[in-house]
């Protein structure tokens, strides 16, 4: 019961605010664009080098999933911060006394956090698919590419965006209850995913032995569940990726992991 | 259910590394009455209001309703209506955004945050974002947050901070009206001139510890004015032009040696209207200051 009415208000924390559309359409416009841009770059160059007798860097039918994939490969960040935000913001408003006052479960808060952002990560994740196949399949039209809309393999990618997208929002909760600091925990976010992760996958990209370690970044894991990957098409990482459900696991470790170290270290704390 | 309108503090105590904020405190908060809940700045207030509330885990003892925790409730918001000091709202949610969200966690009616609103007078700024607010508007809506639940038992703390002196008004009407209800209200102040005419009962600590409980004939009489007026500095100018020995305490002027009526007579020869005007126990002042210390009313302050 407890729980119930705290996802319900998670929930309506996060339509009260104008921070979940602005973040969704933020990632809409970045989403689109490299969608597009992509799928024209990658279409038009793999027709003129096919043009020049030379092999195309990726086949045909490869293309629209990496394109269409481009929703969770650069998209993913944006989940991740709204859930930091809907963590953090509350230390930073001190919102956490009213919410504890109406919910003295403090487990029964985080989990309806969880569940909210979860909801409002799978949410992301279909916009992202909107701008990403919207943008995507048009420029890939435009090369005269087949757009493998009709092929369910690319449905069933699309679906596990949207669960990659879910489990990065909630990643976003348990890194915001383990750095309650809301600059910090940004500055973490986005040093990683846009630094630290991409340099360590092309790190793991040399030396055979940290493929193997780097398959399990979360990034990694990722592109893993949703089983196509802008990077992985351009040769970052030479290992075998992990099964799409080994991704999905990693991914769901990860963000228990952070969850339940979050609620132990910072989130039962005294709130003064 | 009588008994869990019953504030019981029992031995509470915290501590923070070798500081003792609060030092076993026992004292218990009866219905139908305003407790006043007084001490200086740093006392130890908040911190034990927010154990009762269960933010804070005390170092030892317990603050109850009857016996029962906070977190045990079985609805906290019906039984209790919280607003403190530091009552916190996110800046770009509206004041019936806010209502929304904890009515919706706490598990009550929808038709309650228009009634909340309207009891406190913001129901026109409703859909207005909290960061315009101004200060008075804050404590309104930290009211409104403690009404949801319509509960049975009200903890305020400082709920005077910022407000006119038209809300102080308000709010001691309010506070009364509650109490004849047959509701429990313990009210927080670091000024006992704030609280005196509102509250029955008065437990005041010092440094962690209970230095008093009892009613507030219990402290001794004498006379004193309390005066003040839109125009603090001049209602000040004047009185003490008239020889009067005034005192800056906190919310207010305090004039010894002069009955309320001549200090309305001085402030009426002066052109200067008054905001508030009451006579006030002299002694009881004293007596408090004696309570809480030398370091007691850290804002008093001889100007004269």
């Amino acid at each position: 019961m407890n729980t119930l009415r705290a996802i319900g208000a998670e929930a309506l924390k996060l339509t009260s605010t104008r921070l979940w559309w602005v973040l969704a359409l933020v990632m809409f416009i970045y989403v689109g664009f490299t969608s597009g841009l992509i799928g024209l770059l990658f279409g038009g160059l793999g027709e003129a080098l096919g043009e020049t007798g030379q092999t195309p860097a990726i086949p045909d039918e490869m293309l629209p999933p990496i394109v269409y994939s481009i929703a969770t490969s650069i998209g993913y960040v944006f989940p991740v911060i709204l859930g930091a935000l809907a963590t953090t913001s509350e230390v930073r408003h001190q919102t956490l006394t009213p919410t504890f006052l109406a919910t003295p479960k403090r487990g029964a808060v985080l989990a309806g956090k969880i569940v909210a952002l979860g909801g409002f990560g799978a949410l992301f994740g279909v916009i992202a698919l909107i701008a990403s196949i919207g943008l995507g399949a048009a420029m890939l039209a435009i090369g005269g590419f087949d757009l493998g809309l009709a092929d369910s393999d690319n449905w069933a990618l699309a679906g596990r965006a949207v669960i990659a997208m879910a489990l990065w929002a909630i990643i976003g909760v348990g890194l915001g209850a383990l750095i309650p600091s809301q600059v910090a925990a940004i500055v973490v976010v986005v040093a990683f995913t846009q630094f630290v992760e991409p340099i360590l996958r092309t790190a793991a990209s040399v030396w055979e032995w940290a493929g193997e370690v780097g398959r399990f970044l979360p990034g990694a894991a990722s592109d893993a569940l949703v089983g196509a990957s802008f990077y992985g098409a351009i040769g970052m990482g030479t290992a075998t990726p992990l099964e799409w459900w080994q991704g999905g696991l990693v991914l769901l470790g990860i963000a228990l992991l952070t969850t339940v170290v979050g609620y132990f270290t910072t989130w039962r704390r005294d709130v003064t | 259910m009588a008994t869990s309108t019953t504030i019981e503090f029992r031995g509470l105590t915290k501590s923070f590394g070798s500081v003792h904020a609060v030092s076993d405190l026992s004292f218990t908060v009866e219905p139908g009455q305003v407790t006043g809940f007084l001490g200086p700045n740093g006392a130890g207030k908040t911190t034990t209001l927010r154990m009762l509330l269960g933010l804070v885990r005390p170092t030892s003892g317990t603050a109850t309703f009857g016996g029962v925790a906070y977190r045990d409730l079985a609805s906290p918001f019906e039984t209790v209506g919280t607003a403190l000091e530091a009552s916190s709202f996110h800046p770009g949610r509206s004041a019936r955004g806010h209502l929304a969200v904890y009515a919706a966690a706490a598990g009550i009616r929808k038709s309650r945050i228009d009634e909340a609103l309207r009891l406190v007078g913001l129901e026109t700024f409703a859909d207005r974002r909290v960061g315009g607010y101004s200060l008075g508007m804050r404590q309104r809506l930290g009211l409104a947050f403690a009404l949801l639940g319509d509960p049975r038992v009200l903890v305020l703390d400082e709920p005077v901070n910022g407000l006119d002196p038209e809300g102080i008004r308000w709010i001691r009407t309010f506070m009364r009206e509650m109490a004849s209800q047959g509701r429990t209200v313990l009210v927080s102040s670091h000024l006992l001139s704030e609280v005196q005419q509102s509250v029955d009962r008065l437990v005041i600590i010092s440094r962690g510890r209970l230095m008093y409980e009892g009613t507030l004939a219990g402290l001794d009489t004498g006379s004193r004015v309390v005066v003040d007026a839109p125009d603090r500095d001049a209602l000040e100018a004047a009185l003490v032009q008239a020889g009067a020995d005034v005192h800056v305490a906190g919310g207010a002027l305090t004039v010894a040696g002069l009955s309320s009526a001549e200090v309305g007579a001085i402030a009426h020869r002066a052109d200067v209207p008054l905001s508030q005007l009451a006579a006030e126990n002299n002694r009881l002042e004293a007596a408090f200051l004696e309570i809480v210390g030398d370091t007691g009313l850290g804002g008093e302050a001889e100007r004269a």
